[in-house]
């Protein structure tokens, strides 16, 4: 009697990954799911730290998908890891500061290294050829293979039969016939195919759901390594990096301004390791200064967080300075104007 | 059996789920584990968690005034 066979399948929570294990399910593979925590991810932490995208449903979608499949999914912290991925990306970067190719061989030899841990027999992903312009190319495609190490035990059931045959194809243990030939950046067949498996409510995070594809986001983290004299980075950073207005008036220093409370309360847990102000005598946002700043530069910083508070047509606005967490000093400054703040210095 | 708590505050998810699951796998089926919160998220995604998982939720609350989300489980026998 043949063995029940395994499928390891690396789950985003968007609609792709969804079908293609819904895809293997249904020829009688066991699926359990795999999930990597890179620290870019894009959802859970700005709904958890924005105010105003707490009236949007909380989830995380790869959780969700996972309930709606009906599998287990290992969710898996690969920050440090990563690292070498971000910085030193043999494929080079994609439009912005984002390693799609080097991630994917990464995150697939991750899951084949789980695989060959757990006794499973192959991985699933939801990848279409032809639909992202970087990593997911019938060039490139191999190369994930290849480099990863999973070769033809890598089975992408939305495209494979565009593809070579698979080691579970071959095998028997998945009917080619039963899957599917999707190619390009069209979303139709998947829609359709949502809608023949009953799914109505998918996560479709536009551009992907990592911070490094949007260019603001790269823009900031570009300039963090370049006033750091190096590319290295830790994860209190690269949470930053997606909090607040990011001002740098001088390469010595930058200014952290909430937008809303919900980043103020979140900016308010680092106040410890950075210079913090906050406007006392009208209504404004907690902003924290991050690099090496003198008595003229908190001024600066001062005039520059007074022009995002209620204050900012006041005369004078007054602040609280607190170093580090000690103090606080009391602080009274005149806002910038508008066209004081250079558009140069916002990232 | 036993009862172990993990401090989770100032983790933002999927953070808290990972600190939860990766001691769930030192604990023994029965076990019951506490995790303190702060990022309301935990109250939603350590129960699904939990259900994909084949663990039982045996309380959520949250403190306002503390700002903490609590999340109560026991471990399931599958783990």
């Amino acid at each position: 009697m043949s063995r029940q066979r395994k499928a390891v399948a690396l789950i985003s929570g968007g609609l792709d990954s969804l079908l293609a294990v819904r895809v293997i399910q249904q020829q009688g593979i066991e699926v359990e799911g795999i999930n990597f925590f890179t620290g870019f991810c894009v959802e859970g932490h700005t709904h958890a730290i924005r105010k105003k995208d707490q009236k949007k449903p909380k989830r995380n979608n790869a959780l969700w998908a996972a309930e709606q499949l009906g599998i287990k999914l290992h969710i898996i912290d690969i920050v440090d890891e990563y690292k070498d991925v971000v910085i030193n990306p043999r494929h080079g970067y994609g439009a912005n500061l984002n390693p799609c190719l080097d991630c994917k061989v990464f995150m697939v030899q991750k899951a084949r290294e789980w695989m060959e841990q757990k006794g499973f027999d192959f991985i699933i992903t939801g990848e279409v050829v032809g639909q992202r312009p970087m990593s997911q190319r019938k060039e490139t495609l191999p190369v994930v293979q290849r480099e990863s190490g999973i070769d033809d035990r890598l089975l992408r059931p939305l495209c494979a039969k565009n593809l070579p045959e698979t080691l579970p194809e071959r095998e028997g243990w998945v009917d080619r016939e039963g899957l599917y030939d999707f190619s390009g950046r069209s979303r139709k067949p998947q829609f359709a195919l949502a809608k023949q498996f009953g799914f109505e409510d998918y996560a479709q995070p536009a551009g992907g759901c990592c911070f490094l594809t949007d260019e603001r986001y790269s823009v900031k983290l570009s300039d963090l390594w370049q006033h750091r004299g190096e590319k290295r980075y830790d994860l209190d950073d690269i949470m930053l990096l997606k909090v607040g207005r990011h001002i740098r008036p001088a390469d010595h220093f930058k200014v952290i301004v909430a937008r809303e409370e919900g980043e103020g309360n979140f900016l308010q847990g680092y106040r410890k390791q950075f210079i913090s102000l906050k406007t006392t005598s009208h209504g404004g946002p907690l902003a924290l200064i991050d690099g090496e700043a003198s008595t003229a530069d908190i001024e600066l910083a001062a005039r520059i967080v007074a022009r995002y508070s209620q204050g900012r047509d006041a005369p004078q606005v007054e602040l609280e300075v607190s170093d580090h967490g000690a103090g606080p000093e009391r602080l009274t400054v005149v806002p910038l104007a508008a066209s004081e703040v250079r558009e140069e210095w916002v990232l | 059996m036993s009862r172990q708590r993990i401090d989770c505050s100032r983790l933002l998810c999927p953070m808290p789920v990972i600190r939860v699951q990766d001691k769930v796998a030192e604990l023994h089926p029965g076990d019951e584990l506490e995790a303190i919160c702060t990022d309301p998220g935990a109250l939603n995604d350590i129960p699904a968690w939990c259900r994909i998982n084949g663990h039982e939720v045996l309380e959520t609350r949250s403190d306002s005034d503390a700002g903490e989300y609590i999340v109560v489980l026991r471990v399931g026998e599958d783990s």
